[in-house]
């Protein structure tokens, strides 16, 4: 592992202290969905108002009467995230113009799960990003419903086993290759559109700041990985989510205004996507053959990505 | 903490005491918990950074260590320390 | 002072929301509810009103954002029907849970299936339970009071939460009616700015929607019905500074002839005046009939319809809905309810009628007496009829 080299020394010196998201909070032990919610807390600063879908970051934060929150937060219903946080950006837009709030720069931030974006949040995100609202949405991808207990979302990956998409005698778990959230919201053409991960803190960190310091709708994809969900051991989350990196699986790219870049935490030789499904209980089920083919389909689709990168 | 009453519930259940989790100690739930070997610490920050708790703290000699009443022992911070200055021990 | 003007009911509740300082709309289009997205929006590009218009989606974001914008402290408006209404069912008690003051505009028009656009109470009725204050009104004149009322009402401190305004769809929404409208003047005295009771601002962080469990949720219940139930006393308060202001009085529960009335009609929304007609027919052939007219849907103002209620021998309660294998009309449910435990009590019908925007003649008020007058052994009472259906 070459984590220094990627890595500056004295980490704690460049991350913003403050801890946003309060200790006490009960997510799963080794979960790198909260993790990736208290670095994107740090990037983003106090004048953040975020709007939480249900899921797993909204039950584990907010246990009535106590909350882990410091900066505003907002929880309404499971699908409607973005809308939520475009009428928040908007009431907060016509209330400071008429004088009736002070005039200090607020982000708004809606969060979702892969479910509440990909799934039953896309309508409500599609339209709030075509309306061109000054706000980021963060999905955190665990890819599966994992509040409701590990069933299938569209942006589980295809062989993954779940609880409604298990692996049985003739059945391979997930049916479908993953939806690509990302470039369905480059194809909104909104300003900032990135990838993220929290094993890759300063990257991550580096992407949700530029989101904040553009006018205009961002979206990032985390992804997150879940060792409840993935069926491997809590102190895998970060090494789990480099192998998803170096394999390919989630390349971290970023587009600004429908340029490509890909970001220099990629290695320049994608390791092979054994290597990250090896140590994942959802993926024990796979043969050969089937990793083969999941393999090509990784590899294309990098090809495609770096392609973009290198013409746009 | 008391149970508050129908009438002493704030108006829309708004809670407005920020960062009120923090009175629930997660510690509980720890089976194993991290040591750090100060000899081998380069004060590099990454058990800090990495830390799904928030609960691991620099102390005023650079080193760190990890508040027990929030840390879930998961483990991560020992895993991903490059120099192996952490180490998971079993709580009795 | 205020103008009398003719216009269209549903471009006139625009103007009258026009009136209240908004902050905040979010509309999505729908029959017959979109002359009143129309003109708001006209309104905000001519700079008349100085507010956020945001062009939603669908109706579930349309409910979201003004929850978003409410919970930042903004006077927030929206207006909806039927599918869109029944859209937005799963947010309804969300709004109120979290105590937020929004107003919204319903033009009533049936639920699907099949599709019809047309008037009647479908949708309200399905969002009985969600929290909400829900008003009535009968005429153009009532649907631009009501409207200016609702945020006062709404947004008082003792009270915190959404109401909404029942218009007819079409039968009163694309009316063109005479009026008389309130200067912005007047409306500025009447409506206090918008205090929130908490906002969504980092200068006081606070967390909204937390998440509850068994060890809360009854208490949080509770509060809640509460709240609604104890914004009677506003309402009330409202309606007569509104009396004292403008001159036209509200009740909870309105009457026309009903003092000596042996048989009585109780009418929600629009069908009132048409049922009043009936009622002067009836009262020149010497019968002696009377109106009751349910303004305050919820809270229901349960007093007040027991001292309505209780020297007539015969009630007609009449529904634009129907609960599905269930006793009878919605209304009529609610009406039995309160009576049971009267010592005096009336025989109660029910008539289920005007649905799907069928018109009901005053000939057809005279027959639901007449046939009621005519049961003398009381054989239909408690029971339910579709009224003029085809056999």
């Amino acid at each position: 592992m070459n984590i220094v080299e990627n890595f500056d020394l004295f980490a704690p010196r460049l991350i913003n202290k403050q801890e946003l998201l309060s200790s006490g909070h009960r997510a799963c032990s080794g979960c790198a969905e909260v993790l990736a919610v208290r670095l994107m807390c740090k990037a983003l600063g106090e004048n953040t108002i975020i709007a939480s879908a249900t899921g797993c970051m909204e039950i584990v934060s907010s246990m009535f009467p106590t909350t882990a929150w410091r900066v505003p937060w907002i929880h309404v219903a499971f699908e409607n995230t973005a809308a939520v946080a475009s009428g928040v950006e908007a009431g907060l837009k016509a209330l400071r113009k008429k004088g009736k709030i002070d005039d200090r720069y607020i982000k708004v931030v809606g969060m979702a799960g892969d479910g509440g974006t990909m799934d039953i949040g896309f309508q409500a995100l599609s339209g709030a990003m075509e309306r061109g609202h000054d706000m980021i949405f963060v999905c955190f991808d665990n890819e599966a419903y994992m509040n409701t207990g590990i069933q299938r979302s569209s942006g589980t990956p295809m062989g993954a086993s779940t609880t409604t998409a298990p692996a049985g005698k003739v059945s391979s778990g997930q049916k479908t290759w993953k939806k690509n959230m990302a470039e369905i919201m480059v194809a909104h053409e909104i300003p900032y559109v990135a990838t993220v991960c929290p094993s890759y803190p300063l990257d991550f960190i580096r992407k949700i700041e530029k989101a904040k310091s553009i006018q205009g709708p961002s979206y990032i994809h985390c992804f997150s990985m879940c060792p409840t969900g993935w069926r491997s051991p809590s102190h895998t989350a970060i090494s789990m989510g480099r192998l998803a990196v170096e394999t390919g699986v989630f390349p971290l790219f970023e587009v600004e205004h429908g340029h490509y870049r890909i970001s220099p935490d990629m290695p320049r030789k994608l390791r092979p996507i054994r290597q990250y499904f090896k140590p994942q209980g959802r993926f024990r089920h796979l043969k050969d053959d089937e990793i083969d083919q999941i393999q090509e389909r990784v590899t294309l689709e990098y090809q495609k990505l770096m392609g973009k990168a290198k013409y746009l | 903490m008391a149970l508050k009453s129908w009438k002493e519930l704030p108006i829309g259940c708004v809670v407005s005491d920020p960062g009120s989790a923090s009175e629930y100690h997660t510690g509980s739930w720890r089976s194993q918990r991290p040591i750090w070997d100060n000899a081998k610490c380069i004060k590099c920050g990454i058990c800090y950074v990495y830390c799904p708790e928030g609960c691991v703290q620099q102390t005023e000699d650079g080193f760190f260590k990890a508040d027990l009443d929030y840390c879930k022992g998961c483990g991560i911070c020992s895993h991903e320390c490059w120099p192996r200055a952490i180490k998971m021990v079993e709580e009795e | 002072m205020g103008k009398r003007i003719g216009m269209e009911v549903a471009i006139a509740v625009a103007e009258a929301v026009g009136l209240c300082d908004i902050d905040m709309a979010a509309v999505y289009p729908i029959t017959p509810q979109s002359h009143i997205a129309e003109h708001l929006s006209d309104l905000v590009a001519n700079g008349e009103i100085d507010a956020e218009f945001v062009t939603v989606e669908s109706e579930h974001s349309a409910m979201s954002a003004v929850i978003g914008a409410s919970g930042a402290g903004a006077r927030s408006f929206t207006a909806t029907s039927s599918q869109g209404l029944m859209l937005m069912h799963e947010l309804l008690p969300i709004a109120s849970a979290m105590r937020l003051p929004i107003c919204m505009a319903i033009a009533n028009r049936a639920v699907s299936g099949p599709l019809n656009i047309l008037n009647d109470h479908t949708d309200i009725m399905p969002q009985r339970d969600s929290g909400w204050i829900s008003l009535f009104v009968e005429n153009g004149q009532e649907a631009i009071d009501l409207s200016i009322q609702a945020f006062k009402i709404a947004e008082h401190k003792d009270v915190m939460l959404p109401v909404c305004v029942n218009i007819d769809g079409f039968q009163l929404t694309h009316m063109v009616e005479p009026f008389e409208m309130p200067s912005k003047e007047e409306v500025e005295k009447f409506l206090p700015p918008f205090v929130p009771h908490a906002t969504l601002h980092p200068a006081k962080p606070v967390t909204m929607g937390a998440f509850a469990m068994s060890d809360y949720f009854t208490e949080i219940m509770k509060a809640k019905n509460e709240a609604l139930k104890s914004s009677k006393k506003v309402i009330l308060e409202v309606w007569d500074e509104w009396a004292r202001l403008f001159g036209r009085a509200y009740k909870p529960v309105e009457t026309y002839q009903a003092e000596d009335a042996d048989v009585l009609m109780l009418t929600m929304g629009s069908m009132g005046e048409t049922a009043q007609m009936a009622i002067d027919q009836l009262r020149a052939k010497g019968i002696k009939a009377g109106l009751v007219k349910l303004r305050l849907w919820r809270p229901f103002p349960l007093a007040e319809i027991k001292a309505v209620l209780k020297n007539v021998k015969k009630l007609i309660v009449t529904d634009r809905a129907i609960s599905f294998g269930g006793p009878g009309g919605p209304v009529f449910s609610e009406i039995k309810s309160a009576m049971y435990a009267e010592a005096r009590r009336p025989l109660i019908y029910n008539y289920i009628y005007g649905l799907g925007g069928r018109d009901v003649a005053v000939g057809e008020f005279v027959g639901m007496f007449d046939k009621v007058l005519a049961d003398t052994k009381n054989e239909a009472a408690d029971t339910y009829e579709f009224w003029g259906v085809r056999e």
